[in-house]
């Protein structure tokens, strides 16, 4: 049995989809092999580590996951 | 101490320390903290993390620069990782930005990624150039200080907003001596010259350094230190190309404190005519 895909989102410029109630954690967990040095936007307003657990993604959101690369 | 402006051989203050009981130690401070080293990498154009590791080591420097970018779930290895092995600390940078509503979200994101309030706020107006959009920039350095960032902005070589960059409470200012990755070397000395004596915060030559002489004239000019990228990492030999330039800026800085002698249009001998032996016979008097 499928999970309903109920959530529309964006992250990278990717669709992407899941279950209602998926939070700014569950994604960080499914595209990060790991959380350190890594932030994340949502339509372009820092989402605090500290809220990862809580804030849960609407359909439309852009997501935006980010870390150090080289350059600068 | 009177020394000579090397560009100008205008007489300026030099440092009050380089007495006869010897220089004493050389650091420079930011935000409280002392840096040691006045060689700062950035990490951009490195063909791999191993080649990036040993030119890190060799630069001996204390701090380097990363971009923030969107996570590759397919990427190998980890910047952050090497930096944290190495001691290095990391200096964000807003690479990339042409607004000031960019910059300062991507130095919002770097704060929450990398736990630091410190950010190379670069704010760029074209991408032929990469020249500083003046503008923004000013824009997002006023905000990102009033945000607590510690900012290092990314400049252009005039004095005038380099001062306005400082009155608004940016922590370093770091003009460019030529375009980035130009290689073309200080482009205005006269003007990075006016930067420094102007400056009341520590100056770093950021981009177009080519090589290790170009290291060496922003140090001699007085600038605090370096901020190098390409130069090493495109260089054939990066490792030996950041040792180079280590050993530039150690004597650039020291030639600065040394006092240099005046540029003259004419001779000044440095043998007195006192005691000259008779001329030949046949000649003279």
């Amino acid at each position: 049995m499928t999970a309903d895909p109920s959530v529309h989102t964006s992250v990278n410029g990717h669709p992407w989809h899941g279950p209602a109630g998926t939070t700014v954690s569950d994604i960080v967990a499914s595209w990060c092999p790991s959380p350190k040095g890594v932030a994340v936007a949502c339509n372009g307003d820092v989402v605090p580590k500290s809220r990862w657990d809580t804030t849960e993604v609407s359909s439309g959101d852009r997501i935006e996951i980010v870390t150090a690369a080289a350059g600068g | 101490m009177i020394l000579s402006n090397p560009i100008t051989d205008e007489a300026v203050t030099g440092p009050a320390d380089a007495g006869a009981a010897g220089p004493t130690p050389d650091a420079w401070v930011v935000d409280g903290v002392t840096m040691t080293s006045r060689v700062i990498l950035g990490t951009g154009g490195m063909s791999s993390l191993e080649s990036l590791r040993s030119a890190l080591v060799a630069s001996a420097a204390d701090m380097a620069t990363v971009a923030v970018r969107r996570v590759d779930p397919a990427a190998r290895g980890s910047l952050l990782d090497l930096l944290r092995d190495i001691g290095l600390r990391v200096l964000p940078n807003t690479a990339g930005c042409y607004t000031a509503s960019e910059a300062v979200l991507t130095a919002k994101l770097a704060r929450e990624a990398f736990e630091t309030d410190w950010v190379k706020l670069e704010v760029i107006g074209d991408d032929r150039t990469l020249l500083p959009d003046p503008i923004e920039l000013v824009a997002a350095a006023e905000e990102l200080v009033e945000a607590g960032f510690v900012v290092f902005p990314y400049t252009n070589d005039d004095p005038i907003l380099a001062r306005r960059l400082q009155q608004v409470g940016c922590a370093t200012v770091m003009p460019l001596g030529s375009p980035i990755g130009s290689g073309m070397g200080i482009a205005n000395p006269h003007n990075i010259a006016l930067i420094v004596e102007d400056a009341e915060v520590p100056v770093i030559l950021d981009a177009g350094i080519g090589t290790a002489s170009d290291a060496c004239v922003a140090m001699e000019l007085g600038c605090d230190g370096v901020l190098v990228a390409s130069a090493v990492t495109r260089a054939q030999h990066p490792a030996l190309m950041a040792a180079a330039i280590r050993d530039a800026v150690v004597a650039g800085r020291a030639a600065h404190r040394a006092g240099r002698i005046p540029r003259r249009r004419h001779a000044e001998a440095s043998s007195s005519f006192a005691g000259m032996i008779e001329a030949r016979p046949g000649t003279g008097s």
